[in-house]
């Protein structure tokens, strides 16, 4: 059945956008339309998340075409479960921006582009056609080429040619690969390509692609090797910038690659999910060493970016309901943590003026609450019961004893103590020891406008920990719709 | 940067309106042939640059006092507007509307909604393009 | 044909190749622009070329006459795209050059340092 609701939380912040752009100068205008777009965004998602609940997953095919020939969108639980987390963990990054970001950027564009990433975004996590991703990717691109140049700061302008270069490249390297993919299969729709897939004689061919489509989307998620630009391009961008992207950006590239390799890739599981392991593993170790390598905070809290995109994936490549679970638990904490670490980074160099470990110290005396809540943060990262980190790691952890992969599964435990270290570290330095003579403090009203967002973000992450029980339902939902490919293929297919 | 380029600028008068019209046809063409609102929109930025290249940035926005940003906007709203409506009547997104209607003037016409949303790309193509080249531009 | 067209793709590829490996920032942006030129092409190659109609209905043309329209649909969209992307880094570029007075990459990361 045709749902057109679904498409709401894409066309809501597109609207937004839309309107916002024309009064680009009034900053009162701009942050109320955008609170307004985001709230009615987020009440469209949730509106959808019930209705997927109850009703199974949700298509609507574009100008009335029949499923495979159109450009189907569909909403089932992991797309949905996404796009509500990526809208709520948005409406606190933009609370916060309203006095951290600086009213310069305020008036150039800042908040369109925070709208137009929402519509890629969102529109990437709904759409069931291959092509059409490809195209919610440039969207949400060119709106963080806009977003990481704002400002135009000197160390911003290095960082960003070389984000640009990176993605248009991986861009151009995603087409390459639909080509492929078309002339083999000869369809776009995902549904219809698992069906052909299925029924294809030459798997040799498909695994290539499914390599090639792990290369373009590995660079967007920064799985090893392909991490290398995410440290260098992220580092200048300002705090909200740099929450909004190290939550959201690699995410979709890991969305992406679970969608594919669960739905599409299945052929040649010994081969292509043995590879996917191996790299998630790798990404692990390495980005492990990273984490412990910098005494920069900004750094440490980008490479824990690259380790839990590794568990997540870990998760996704042992293919069975524990692993799927866990995978869709730890992709949805993990998106909310390091939206909330990354903003706590921020106030922490906003008080300190330096993002160098080593100049800091002794700010507990001054901010406990702040600490605590930093303390909070980092321990739910690094997965420690009741937080939200924990179930997840869990349920990843047992499904590589599962899949008889133990010493995988003992190296995702081992990076839990790496991840806990590298945060702790962190606070330690920051928080402990001798008050800093060099900290140049901001206000205590900025300082408080700033906290508030980020306070009661760190506050849902822990409630989504301790109320696991009732998120259960929701996430097995939907590791088990991962893990059956009729329930997607059904729902475009069947439909109409 | 002043130019004084006698012929250049009286060529670029005239090819102007020749550029602009062929914009037009190249739209209106997409109906049902090959064109549409994106070539459309490339050629008629085209022929704006290519004033820019006779005359002046300055002259020339004073000759058409648009706003180029607000276009693009105005283009979006156009284009989304065309594509969300069917979803109040019930039917999937992006669902278009044709007939035949029996015009005065031009006789029998089809109308298609789907040139309200090529209306839409053409101001936004132009609109973007524009405002890129004055971005550059405003500089020197 | 399709061997002509590999040849054309495979040298386009090349050329992308080697400029986007030089330093200046000009040539990196040309480079790209090859890059996805070639990306297009392999697109209308692999979606199978012949078909001698364009595919609109006109009178006298059997529908195994027409070319796969939907490649075209692609390219068309791929092109948008990549026109859109040059034209943003162009931007950049030339604003990079106007406030770090070089378009070498190299010279660039000279200032990086003391950012640390």
């Amino acid at each position: 059945m045709h749902n057109n609701l679904l498409l709401l939380p894409i066309i809501i912040p597109f609207f937004t956008a839309m309107v916002l752009l024309f009064a680009r100068k009034n900053v009162m205008y701009q942050r109320t339309v955008t609170m307004i777009g985001l709230i009615a965004a987020i009440v469209s998602a949730f509106y959808m998340l019930n209705i997927v609940y109850v009703d199974g997953p949700q298509t609507v095919t574009f100008g009335s075409w029949p499923a495979p020939f159109g450009i189907t969108m569909i909403s089932d639980m992991m797309s949905i479960l996404l796009v509500v987390t990526t809208l709520v963990l948005t409406f606190f990054i933009v609370w916060y921006s309203f006095s951290a970001i600086g009213i310069e950027r305020e008036k150039f564009y800042y908040y369109p582009g925070i709208m137009f990433i929402l519509t890629g975004i969102n529109g990437a996590f709904t759409t069931g056609d291959i092509f059409n991703l490809f195209v919610f990717f440039e969207v949400f691109l060119m709106s963080s080429y806009l977003l990481i140049v704002l400002g135009g700061e000197k160390q911003q302008l290095q960082g960003s040619i070389y984000y640009l270069v990176i993605n248009i490249i991986s861009s151009a390297l995603f087409v390459i690969t639909v080509a492929f993919l078309y002339s083999v299969v000869g369809t776009l729709s995902m549904a219809d390509i698992a069906l052909k897939v299925a029924a294809l004689e030459q798997p040799a061919i498909l695994t290539v692609i499914a390599v090639l489509f792990l290369v373009v989307f590995g660079l967007k998620a920064a799985i090893f090797p392909l991490f290398f630009w995410l440290p260098k391009a992220y580092k200048s961008a300002p705090a909200p910038i740099l929450a909004l992207f190290g939550a959201l950006l690699t995410k979709v590239g890991v969305y992406a690659i679970i969608r594919t390799y669960t739905l599409i890739f299945v052929h040649d599981q010994s081969f292509t999910h043995e590879m996917l392991m191996i790299l998630s593993i790798l990404t692990i170790i390495f980005g492990c060493i990273g984490a412990l390598a910098y005494f920069d905070v900004t750094l440490i809290i980008i490479y824990n970016i690259v380790i839990a995109v590794g568990v997540i994936l870990f998760g996704v490549s042992q293919m069975n309901s524990a692993g799927l679970e866990g995978a869709m638990y730890y992709l949805v904490h993990d998106m909310l943590i390091k939206a909330a670490l990354f903003m706590l980074g921020g106030i922490l160099i906003a008080i300190t003026g330096t993002a160098n470990l080593r100049k800091m110290g002794g700010l507990m005396k001054r901010y406990p609450l702040f600490g605590w809540t930093f303390l909070i943060a980092a321990f739910s990262l690094a997965g420690i019961p009741p937080l939200s980190g924990f179930i997840g790691k869990l349920l990843i952890v047992e499904s590589g004893f599962e899949a008889n992969n133990p010493w995988m599964s003992i190296v995702i435990l081992l990076s839990s103590l790496v991840v806990l270290l590298s945060v702790i570290r962190i606070f330690i330095y920051a928080f402990w020891g001798e008050e800093q003579q060099t900290t140049t403090s901001i206000s205590q009203a900025t300082y408080t406008q700033q906290f508030t967002p980020v306070l009661l973000l760190v506050a849902v992450t822990v409630a989504y920990g301790v109320g696991a029980e009732l998120v259960a339902p929701y996430m097995s939902a939907a590791g088990e719709a991962l893990l059956n490919p009729s329930i997607y293929i059904d729902a475009v297919m069947g439909g109409e | 940067m002043k130019t004084n380029d006698v012929i250049l600028q009286f060529t670029a008068k005239l090819v102007f309106f020749i550029i602009f019209l062929f914009s037009v046809h190249i739209f209106m063409a997409g109906h049902y042939t090959p064109g549409g609102g994106f070539v459309g929109g490339l050629l008629a930025a085209s022929a704006i640059v290519l004033l820019i290249l006779a005359f002046d940035l300055k002259t020339v926005q004073a000759g058409f006092p648009i706003n180029y940003r607000i276009m693009t906007a105005i283009g979006l709203v156009l284009a989304l507007g065309t594509a969300a409506f069917p979803m109040f009547d019930g039917k999937p997104f992006f669902t278009h509307y044709f007939d035949y209607f029996d015009l005065p003037f031009f006789g029998k016409t089809s109308l298609h909604t789907a040139m309200l949303f090529d209306a839409g790309v053409f101001l936004v193509v132009v609109g973007v393009t524009m405002t890129i080249i004055q971005s550059i531009g405003e500089d020197e | 044909m399709e061997i002509v067209m590999a040849f054309v793709i495979g040298f386009l590829f090349m050329a992308a190749t080697y400029l986007m490996l030089s330093r200046s920032l000009l040539r990196i942006i040309i480079g790209t622009g090859l890059l996805s030129h070639g990306a297009h092409l392999l697109i209308l190659t692999m979606g199978g070329l012949g078909g001698e109609a364009p595919p609109v209905l006109a009178d006298g043309v059997e529908a195994s006459q027409f070319a796969d329209p939907l490649p075209q649909a692609l390219i068309l969209t791929a092109i948008v795209i990549s026109f859109g992307v040059t034209a943003f880094i162009l931007v950049l570029a030339y604003r990079a050059y106007q406030s770090l007075e070089t378009d070498n990459t190299t010279l660039m990361k000279g200032s990086d340092d003391d950012a640390q």
